[in-house]
Order: structure tokens, then C-alpha cells, then sequence
């Protein structure tokens, strides 16, 4: 363990372009988190994801897009590319990504929490202690990226913790240690930040101008993620936001909107008992 | 997976989502409880600040009825809270602390104090007992009443739920509007026709302000306001329009005509209810639909990348 105050922000880096779409992450999250069950075996219809979303029983969710080829064909990744049985055009890729709770620099789920329940490791990761939280749910509505949720159940709210306890013993998170082809890649956020530099530039030489980052930048609107990605298409295909903020970065501005109000409401009372008698 | 086209609400929208899956998740709260907290904190707060101004022109009957509407008010609302709580019996866990960045945290320390208040002036009221304590207790809840009615519209607007952050400004002038006229409507319902000047005025007054605000929030916020105006939140804001209106019309006859007072209240008070669940489904519906989150998002992209 690090000196009190030395210790550097840990994350997660993403690489979606390596991600062959085992779930060997999700299963490793339940193992060692012991997360109970999300929906039995219930099959979604939609595609091979079966697990859907991120939420209170799943901490990791691998995402499984299926697109129509585009039209001048890249370098060849060696992404799997199956198409229908019997069909002579594939005209298909697959993009698969392991999606996960960002751990904000600025995260809402925290600052509204009432309880002070959730809260800020000394990783920089962001986590529900279990014993305060009260079930209250405002910090569900309160994450841009639809990632914390309270656990039917239990009735309290519970998201990825980073492993806090493995980290507290000098393990990198089950998920991370579980990933065949480090598509996810745990340390030291700055080292991280560098990697994955790194890693778009590899890319675009090698002919995948698509290859971007998202949650990398710390003058975004959550001033940056923990947990941050390697992308080959836009966000908002994987089902992230494209452009998330912090809903409390408008807080001073709605607190004096609603003292404004108030003062208002008072002044119309005020005034409704002056003057006349009745 | 394909990009759909979406009915053009504001400008011909395109956009791209993971199998039309929702991106966020939908407020977890339970419902009637959280709208009806909203509602019934909005309407205790402004009892309460009739009551005291009541009590010091000597208007007795109307006293009491904002007396006893401010502590049931506020006590079911607390109740609404905690049983909202997926564990209840940790309702003071929301008193462990006080965060000024959690607007539940906020309103907790309003919330409490003003029920606690409220109940001590209205049972001083009801059994003849302290007066002096009673009317100090009443006064002390008066002063918590404008916080009352205007803290539950940045709990609100305090997420990432679309149709509710975006609606930050307006939200609290909304809830400020419906918290006077649900307050007007119960002491039109309840207090001496003799007495209901005063509400009748601030009944006038929020009428205004709740339907202004509810014209922005229909037409001003982009495509944020299409729930407002559509599914089961527009029937439920449509029915509060009118039923403010009728309420305000009514309510002129008030202090003449009981029956028409009564008439007021009850439309002011369905009123309030419509508004504060109509608010409430459209919150929901814009966390369901991801066009409410990529529509906007990547419009604040292309700005931010013309500014440049």
C-alpha cells in the first residue's frame, strides 16, 4: 500500500478494437463480486447480447453491435465475421465492447447522494458503501451513462466498486485479470491515458481511421472517466451518451432559480394578506 | 442497429442508438409516493405561510386550516419518502450529513424541521394547549415554507433524466406556481368564506405563473419538451391547465359563494396533482426513449465544433 496521499488515480482502458466478446469479464464480475442473477435466462430477441445493460446485477456488460459492412473495407482486424447460414455476402462486422461503470471525475452519483454512502476511494474510484446507503434511488437518475441502479431485491443501489477490495490488496480487478486479449487494461490512469494515445495512433497508421477515444478527456463534461474506452464507431453505438455532463455542474445556477422562486412564492403571499380586510 | 428516422418534432432528426435501447436508466422512484410528495410538500409550504400571515391579521379560521394542512401535508410526505426508501428504516441515514451538491439532502434538512414544526403548531391548534409555543412553532414553519415549495423542482432537474435537467429554470417557477394554487385550493376548500381573500390572491398569482411555466416547458426546451405535450404527461399537464384555469375563475366567486369556493379548491388541488404527476411521467418518458439523449448531446457537439 502507498504512503496516505501518494497513491495515483487507478482505471480501466477499454480497447474495444481486441474484444472477441467472451464475457469471460462478466462472469469473472459475478464470480468474485458475487452479484446475484440479472434476468434468469431470459433471451432479449435482439441480438447475441443477452445481458442488455449495465445495472445493479451486472457490472460489466459486453456489447455485441452487429453492422452492415461499410463500403471500402479496412485493414482486417480478425474481428469474427459471420453472416446468416447460406449467405453468400457476409456484409457483416461485429463490434464488441465490455462496457463498465466510468468511475467520473465528476461523478453525480456521488454528489447527490444524500447519505454520503457513495464516495470517493483513495484510487479516485467511485463506491456505494452498502451499509449507508438507504435505498434512496436519486443517484439512478443521476448518472449521464444509466450505470447505477437500486437492486429490486434489496431495495439499495450497487454498480461496479472497481474491485475496492482487490485493489486494497494490491490485485488488479477480477475482470481485468479475467480479459483473454487485454481488451481491458487495469493501472495507473496517467500511464493508461499514454497507452491508449499510443494505441489510436497504431491504429490510424495501420488504416482504422475510426478508431477513436471516448472518456479520455479531462475537460469533458464529467471532467473526464476512470473507466475510459477505445472505440471504432460513434458512442451512442455502443449505447453511450455522446456527450455527457454532470448534471450538478448546473447546480448553483438551479439553486438560485429555485431561491428566486421561493422568494417569490413568499412575496405572493405577502402580498395576497395586505390591503383589503377580507 | 439501422439509424431511424424519428418524426420531426424540432428539425429533421437522425440518430443512431445500441438496438434502440434506452441509455439511461428511469428514475427509480416509486409512484403515487413521489409525486405525491412533491405535491403535498408544495402545498404544506404554502399553508404554512398562510397560516402565519393568518394568525397575525386575525384571520382564526384561516389559521387553522393552513395550520392543520402544513403538518398533514408534510407528515404524508415524509411518509411518501420513506416508504418511496428501498430501506425505510434508514430514513435518518438522510440526516447524517448535509450536502449542499444533494438536493435530497437539502430538502431532507428543510423537510424535517417544517413537519416537525408544523405538527407541534397544529396540534397547539387543535387541543387549545401552548398557544404561545404553537404560534412561535407556526411561524418558525412559515419561514420554511418558500424553501418547501421550490427544493423538490432542483431535486428534480438535479439528474440526467432529459425532460427534467433541461428544464432547470423552469421547473422551480412550475413548482413555486402549483405549490400556491394547491395551498389556495385547500384553504378555499376549507377555511370561512369570509376569510379567503388572501388565497384567493395567491391562488391568482400562482394560476399565472404555473400556466406560463407550463407553456415553456411544453414549447421552450427543444425536443426535451416533446414529453411534455405528448402521451400521458400531455393529458395529465392538458388537464391541469384547465383545471387551473377553471379554478382561478372560480375562486373569484369565492368569498360570495361557498359552493363556487369549494368548487375553486378541489379544481386547484386536482390541479396540482395533474401537474406534479404529469411532470413526473415526462421525466420518465424522455429516460426511456435514447433520442431524448443523442438528439441533444450531438447538437451541443456540432455547436461547440461551429463555435470553434
Amino acid at each position: 500500500m502507498a504512503e496516505y496521499g501518494t497513491q495515483p488515480r487507478m482505471g480501466f482502458f477499454t480497447d474495444t478494437s481486441v474484444c472477441i466478446g467472451c464475457k469471460a469479464c462478466e462472469v469473472a464480475c459475478k464470480e468474485w463480486n458475487g452479484v446475484p442473477e440479472a434476468g434468469g435466462l431470459d433471451l432479449l430477441g435482439m441480438s447475441y447480447d443477452n445481458t442488455g445493460a449495465l445495472g445493479s446485477n451486472t457490472w460489466r456488460h459486453v456489447a455485441f453491435v452487429e453492422q452492415p459492412k461499410p463500403a471500402e473495407s479496412t485493414v482486417d482486424l480478425g474481428m469474427p465475421d459471420v453472416g446468416a447460414p447460406g449467405q453468400d455476402d457476409p456484409g457483416v462486422r461485429w463490434l464488441m465492447s465490455s462496457d463498465v461503470c466510468k468511475h467520473c471525475t465528476h461523478a453525480a452519483c456521488l454528489d447527490v447522494c444524500p447519505t454520503g454512502s457513495l464516495f470517493r476511494t483513495e484510487f479516485g474510484t467511485v463506491v456505494v458503501q452498502q451499509d449507508i446507503c438507504n435505498g434512496c434511488g436519486y443517484c439512478v437518475p443521476a448518472c449521464p451513462y444509466g450505470v447505477i441502479e437500486k437492486r429490486e431485491s434489496d431495495g439499495r443501489a450497487f454498480k461496479c466498486t472497481l474491485c475496492y477490495d482487490r485493489l486494497g490488496a494490491g490485485m488488479e480487478p477480477a475482470c481485468a485479470k479475467a480479459c483473454p486479449t487485454d481488451s481491458i487494461q487495469f493501472g495507473e490512469l496517467d500511464e493508461l491515458r499514454e497507452r491508449a494515445d499510443e494505441r489510436v495512433r497504431t491504429l490510424h497508421d495501420s488504416g482504422v481511421p475510426e478508431a477513436r477515444l471516448y472518456g479520455h478527456d479531462p475537460e469533458d463534461g464529467v471532467g473526464g472517466d476512470g473507466a475510459f474506452f477505445l472505440l471504432l464507431d460513434e458512442p451512442e453505438v455502443y449505447g453511450l451518451p455522446p456527450d455527457p455532463v454532470v448534471t450538478t455542474r448546473d447546480l448553483p445556477a438551479m439553486w438560485r432559480r429555485a431561491t428566486v422562486a421561493a422568494v417569490g412564492a413568499a412575496a405572493v403571499v405577502v402580498a395576497s394578506f395586505l390591503g383589503r380586510r377580507r | 442497429m439501422s439509424p431511424r428516422r424519428e418524426r420531426a418534432m424540432v428539425e429533421p432528426a437522425e440518430f443512431r442508438s445500441y438496438y434502440g435501447r434506452p441509455i439511461l436508466k428511469e428514475p427509480a422512484w416509486k409512484q403515487p409516493d413521489v409525486p405525491l410528495y412533491l405535491f403535498l410538500g408544495g402545498a404544506a409550504g404554502v399553508s404554512a405561510m398562510t397560516a402565519a400571515l393568518a394568525d397575525v391579521t386575525g384571520r382564526a379560521g384561516l389559521a387553522r386550516v393552513g395550520r392543520l394542512v402544513a403538518s398533514g401535508g408534510s407528515i404524508a410526505s415524509v411518509a411518501a419518502l420513506v416508504h418511496d426508501l428501498g430501506k425505510p428504516l434508514r430514513f435518518l441515514h438522510m440526516l447524517r450529513v448535509l450536502k449542499p451538491t444533494s438536493p435530497l439532502s437539502v430538502g431532507s434538512w428543510i423537510l424535517s424541521p417544517f413537519s416537525a414544526l408544523a405538527a407541534v403548531s397544529a396540534a397547539s391548534e387543535v387541543t387549545g394547549l401552548l398557544p404561545r409555543i404553537g404560534r412561535l412553532a407556526g411561524a418558525g414553519a412559515g419561514l420554511l415554507g418558500p424553501p418547501m415549495c421550490t427544493y423538490t423542482a432542483v431535486l428534480l432537474a438535479d439528474t440526467a433524466t432529459p425532460s427534467w435537467h433541461e428544464a432547470h429554470g423552469t421547473l422551480p417557477v412550475l413548482f413555486a406556481g402549483s405549490a400556491l394554487t394547491s395551498g389556495a385550493g385547500a384553504a378555499l376548500l376549507a377555511a370561512p368564506a369570509g376569510e379567503v381573500g388572501p388565497a384567493v390572491r395567491a391562488g391568482l398569482a400562482g394560476a399565472v405563473a404555473e400556466l406560463v411555466a407550463e407553456h415553456h416547458l411544453e414549447t421552450g426546451l427543444g425536443l426535451a419538451s416533446e414529453p411534455y405535450r405528448t402521451g400521458r404527461a400531455g393529458k395529465l399537464l392538458k388537464a391541469a391547465k384547465a383545471l387551473t384555469v377553471a379554478g382561478a375563475g372560480l375562486s373569484l366567486m369565492a368569498q360570495r359563494n361557498r359552493a363556487a369556493g369549494v368548487l375553486a379548491g378541489a379544481a386547484y388541488l386536482a390541479s396540482g396533482l395533474c401537474t406534479r404527476f404529469g411532470v413526473y411521467a415526462a421525466g420518465v418518458e424522455s429516460a426511456k426513449d435514447p433520442k431524448y439523449v443523442v438528439i441533444p448531446q450531438r447538437e451541443r457537439i456540432a455547436r461547440r465544433s461551429e463555435g470553434r
